[in-house]
């Protein structure tokens, strides 16, 4: 057994237990820490099959950043735990169909990698002369072969954004915003008034 | 096999020793962190453990360690302890990529910069975790508060690394220094003057941006909102005593040190000497890079003596409408010319 299968099953195994409490944990917010594990040590597998541009990716951008938001949102929210329990068995079945749906899928794609021997050749990057980094094959694939796909998903992506701005921006009315470029271009002959007072009289 | 207990070996004895220079070079930092501070305010500082105080670190971790840890009754227990623990890990971890020297990284991968990235990245977890676990008010108001703050600034941060990257054709650490050993002062025929050839003088809009971005990143003053004393007493370490404390403490100040060595290897040439001519080329390269480290860690403590701190709102406007426009510019602009001058690597 060498180290790479020792890092492997502890990976995989740590994933799978992390995964069950992601489902079965009482504390959402243990839900979430425990996907975050999960996320980890994906992010290993990743790196043991060579690809760790993939790995570092996912921590930055899943770990990193959109874990962070779920466990904001869970923290802010008050969820009741015994109302979230409660619907668990009504839930049951979808949840069985559509793990059952995604076990098909997975068993056909490892099955066609291996039962047809050419199958594997085209999903696998091209390197040109075998000395190409992990990162610079995905670009050379990125930005030329499926440059147009790389564009789509990100206008996807781009209308996602401004939808969600759309939907929460509200203008309050008398709400008084700073305006930094009014406050800084400010100067004594704008701002103040110098008034002469005679001794006696006032304003 | 025995060749594996071999490499795993050397593997734990670097490991081993660069833990224990970091933690003797963190200790003195911090020293020199609140002696600055102290002259900046005409006070002494420390001066009383050691000659001049210098033990006063030292003094403190004994304090520390020996003192009760407390937690609170109504504290989520597992989270309370871990959120400490992967504070300090991770800002240890991310040292194992830090070239120090020419081949003196413990682990010279090809996706170094990305990597130290992810660590930053992950630094938020100990904030929110230690802010959500203490269930007390101002740890969770610092935690949310932190949170945003650093997730924030990472866009930046990424930003500017993505410009270097341009300039340099790889994610290896060690390239990233080495792509700094000719540059402007070759182009200018020049090649004593080495410090023009960093990419500190080509990209300087960048270089400042990644200066003030790791201000905020590590929760320094002006933007340390998450532990602002005025507000929020301690931020999410209000509930936490002794070594988890001490935990905390010690994994932000070495993330500190740790965004001092990345401005010294993406901008200031890492290890390479700033004037090349004999006597200067001689002295080992980590000597410079610990010389440039400490020069970004005194700025960061001038920063941190002199400069009030930020309104919230005025740090997220910073931020998203003033960073991330600047260096998103600043990528397509640095991208254009060089593919327009042939330069690209």
């Amino acid at each position: 057994m060498t180290v790479a299968s020792l890092f492997f099953y502890l990976f995989s195994v740590v994933a799978c237990a992390s995964a069950v409490m992601v489902i079965s944990s009482r504390n959402p917010v243990h839900s979430v820490l425990f996907l975050i594990l999960t996320f980890f040590n994906a992010a290993g597998l990743f790196i043991l099959a060579g690809a760790e541009f993939l790995a570092l990716i996912l921590v930055v951008v899943y770990v990193g950043a959109v874990a962070v938001l779920f466990l904001f949102v869970v923290m802010m929210l008050d969820v009741d735990f015994t109302e979230l329990r409660r619907g668990m068995l009504s839930y049951l079945p979808i949840g069985g169909a559509i793990g059952v749906i995604l076990l098909v899928e997975l068993i056909l794609v490892l099955g066609s990698w291996h039962f047809s021997s050419g199958a594997g050749a085209v999903s696998e990057p091209i390197l040109a002369g075998g000395k190409t980094t992990n990162t610079e094959a995905l670009g050379l694939i990125l930005y030329t072969k499926n440059f147009f796909y790389f564009q789509v998903a990100g206008l996807v992506l781009l209308v996602a954004m401004i939808g969600a701005i759309v939907l929460t921006l509200r203008h309050k009315q008398g709400v008084k915003r700073q305006n930094i470029a009014d406050q800084v271009a400010r100067n004594p002959a704008t701002a103040i008034e110098v008034r002469q007072v005679k001794p006696g009289q006032g304003i | 096999m025995n060749e594996i207990f071999l490499t795993v070996g050397l593997i734990v004895l670097q490991s081993v020793a660069l833990l224990v220079a970091l933690l003797i070079v963190t200790a003195f930092l911090l020293y020199a962190d609140r002696k600055i501070w102290a002259a900046v305010q005409m006070r002494r500082g420390p001066n009383v453990v050691g000659p001049w105080g210098l033990f006063q670190s030292f003094a403190d971790l004994l304090k520390f360690v020996f003192k009760e840890v407390i937690i609170p009754d109504g504290a989520n227990k597992g989270v309370f302890i871990i959120a400490p623990l992967i504070t300090a890990l991770l800002s240890l971890a991310a040292w194992a990529v830090i070239p120090l020297d020419e081949g003196w990284a413990i682990a010279d991968i090809n996706v170094g910069i990305l990597y130290l990235l992810a660590i930053s990245s992950l630094g938020v977890y100990g904030v929110i975790m230690g802010g959500w676990a203490s269930n007390s008010k101002y740890p969770f108001l610092s935690a949310l508060r932190a949170a945003a703050q650093m997730v924030s600034y990472e866009v930046s941060i990424g930003f500017v690394i993505i410009t270097v990257l341009l300039c340099v054709g790889s994610l290896n650490l060690t390239d990233i220094v080495k792509s700094q050993e000719t540059g402007l002062a070759t182009a200018i025929g020049l090649p004593w003057l080495a410090f023009l050839n960093w990419y500190w003088l080509p990209l300087l809009p960048m270089f400042v941006i990644f200066f003030v971005s790791a201000l905020a990143e590590t929760n320094r003053p002006p933007f340390d909102l998450g532990e602002a004393e005025s507000e929020l007493v301690a931020g999410f370490m209000v509930e936490y005593s002794s070594t988890p404390y001490l935990l905390f403490m010690l994994g932000e100040y070495i993330a500190i040190i740790m965004m001092c060595a990345m401005t010294t290897i993406l901008f200031l040439g890492g290890w390479l000497p700033p004037i090349d001519i004999w006597p200067l080329n001689l002295v080992p390269g980590v000597i410079w890079f610990l010389a440039k480290v400490c020069l970004v860690f005194f700025m960061f403590a001038m920063v941190k003596a002199i400069v009030p701190r930020y309104r919230y709102d005025q740090l997220m406007r910073l931020g998203w409408k003033v960073f991330l426009p600047i260096s998103l510019f600043w990528v397509a602009l640095t991208a254009g010319v060089l593919v327009t001058f042939g330069w690209l690597p």
